[in-house]
């Protein structure tokens, strides 16, 4: 894409390059450099600094918070994604008592910052009469937050299929549920996965919310180690800032990767504009979309549904 | 209602609070993600390359993490003492500062390869590909995006209570940790819970306005 904003550079565009090349790296090597000596001048690298992490048994604290950040970020993703999919379903259906109850429920979650919900949970409910332990208070929190999100990136994958995937189903006779179990949802699900996975990843950077309501997790333990001897705070940040980068990108490697498969599959590639341009010029029944469908969706998958309803 | 009214010099203390992160972090977050930006798209390879890797780096970095860094790390490092709430806008501008530039990039790439090929056509620099051609048509499919940028920028300041900045989200603690503020723990977060509520939907607002505004039919 961006070779498209500019030329093959020339000579003096080549030199202007060159000066800003050196220029980028000066300021950046600059940055790092200051941050270094700063750390080196005040004894940051030193021996002492460094000491607790020699000791196993501070490696198998770690390795207990990254599991207690796991567990929050398995359960909050596996019942985000459920909560996802009942606020989406809930939300296209035909019933206003159904439909506007869910709508309120999907924006208030998705307006409500997800630590002042964590916050909520765990220091809110005891006034109440309900004790929730702060494990609980993330999961359900981000289960909240994450769901409503989801239940968005769901519905509109499923609004952005052309109709005639709806109405094809309704026509073979399925029935409502039917044409949303067989035909709607796995194509909005295969359309959506890149933003599903991305949110995913969204669920366990505010894993470390968990931090700020005393629930154990990794960066909780960075804290504590803190003040173990040496004061190590800036390297167990390091350290354990390392983990959570490393997980989120793996995670969101999955989503790039995702995201690159989908698009070579072809199945969110538009037909051949010949086939649109035929669409929009005339008005044309419910059997010919179909067909013209076909004819677009086969050049890329066939049975893909391209998105010629629309034209 | 007591929960307000008993301690409305807290709610203005900490509503400004808020708004004065978001104000700022915004701020720096805008400049540093436009440069940002313009660096993913440049011509340069170490640019892009720089640009690259602090998007992917910070991106994947809890928001959490990012302000324990600027609010905990810095003051070991020696350096001249500020507040937290300085540390904790540097943070936000910091971490939103990569959304910004993300969004940006994307809108560009929203404007159709014709529109910078005819400018190149007709002999124009990148500099003025860009600043007459490319980002006037950008800018408008940039507008909704980014305000949901900045929606999730207002609800991540309520990270800062958990490092001791007087924002909405630390106000439960300042009123239960005094003895003669009224109300409990549930009411005053249910208010603050309110609050962004009624902003989110504020900004939700002002973003289909000019959605609808500045809508460019292709």
């Amino acid at each position: 894409m961006s070779s498209v904003l500019f030329d093959v550079p020339g000579p003096r565009a080549r030199r202007r390059n060159g000066i800003l090349a050196v220029l980028t790296t000066v300021v950046v090597a600059a940055v790092i450099g200051f941050l270094v000596y700063r750390m080196s001048v005040t004894g940051q690298f030193s021996a002492e600094k460094w000491y607790v992490f020699g000791f196993s048994t501070v490696w198998g604290q770690i390795l207990k918070a990254l599991g207690n950040t796991l567990a929050a970020f398995g359960l909050a993703a596996v019942l985000s994604l459920v909560l996802g999919f009942a606020l989406a379903i809930g939300r296209l259906s035909d019933h206003a008592w159904v439909r506007v109850p869910v709508t309120v429920v999907t924006e208030l979650f998705r307006a409500v910052p997800v630590l002042v919900m964590m916050m909520l949970l765990y220091y809110g409910l005891p006034d109440i009469g309900i004790k929730m332990e702060p494990y609980w208070a993330v999961v359900l929190a981000l289960m909240a937050y994450n769901g409503s999100v989801l239940a968005e990136a769901l519905r509109a994958g499923i609004e952005s299929l052309p109709r005639g995937q709806r109405e094809a189903g309704y026509a073979i006779g399925l029935r409502k549920s039917g044409v949303m179990r067989l035909i709607l949802l796995p194509q909005a699900i295969r359309a959506m996965l890149p933003v599903i996975v991305a949110q995913l990843v969204v669920t366990m950077k505010d894993t470390a919310l968990g931090f700020i309501i005393t629930y154990p997790e990794l960066l909780y333990y960075a804290k504590l180690l803190s003040s173990q001897q040496g004061r190590p705070i800036l390297q167990s940040a390091i350290v354990i800032g390392g983990i959570y980068i490393v997980m989120c990108l793996i995670l969101s490697g999955l989503a790039k990767w995702l995201e690159i498969r989908t698009r070579r599959s072809g199945r969110t590639v538009l037909p051949p504009p010949i086939t649109r341009a035929t669409i929009a010029a005339h008005e044309i029944t419910n059997t010919q979309l179909i067909s013209a469908q076909f004819i677009g969706g086969s050049a890329g998958d066939a049975g893909g549904g391209g998105d010629a309803g629309k034209g | 209602m007591d929960v307000i009214f008993g301690n409305l010099d807290l709610w203005g203390r900490a509503l400004g609070n808020t708004l004065l992160v978001f104000a700022f972090g915004g701020v720096i977050a805008l400049v540093l993600g436009l440069v940002v930006g313009a660096m993913r798209v440049s011509p340069v390879p170490i640019a892009r390359a720089v640009g690259t890797v602090y998007v992917n780096i910070i991106r994947n970095t809890p928001l959490t993490l990012v302000f324990f860094f600027f609010v905990f790390g810095y003051p070991v490092l020696g350096l001249p003492r500020l507040s937290n709430t300085v540390l904790g806008i540097l943070a936000i501008g910091i971490y939103t500062a990569t959304y910004v530039a993300e969004t940006l990039r994307a809108g560009i790439s929203t404007v159709p390869v014709g529109q910078a090929e005819a400018a190149r056509a007709i002999g124009l620099p990148f500099g003025q590909v860009m600043s007459l051609i490319v980002l006037p048509q950008a800018f408008r499919t940039v507008v909704p995006p980014m305000m949901s940028v900045f929606i999730a920028l207002l609800k991540n300041t309520t990270v800062a209570a958990g490092f001791s900045i007087g924002e909405l989200a630390a106000l439960r603690a300042t009123i239960n940790d005094s003895h003669d503020r009224p109300g409990n723990p549930m009411e005053v977060l249910l208010w603050v819970a309110v609050v962004f509520v009624v902003l989110v939907l504020l900004m939700s607002w002002v973003q289909r306005y000019l959605e609808n505004r500045w809508r460019i039919a292709r």
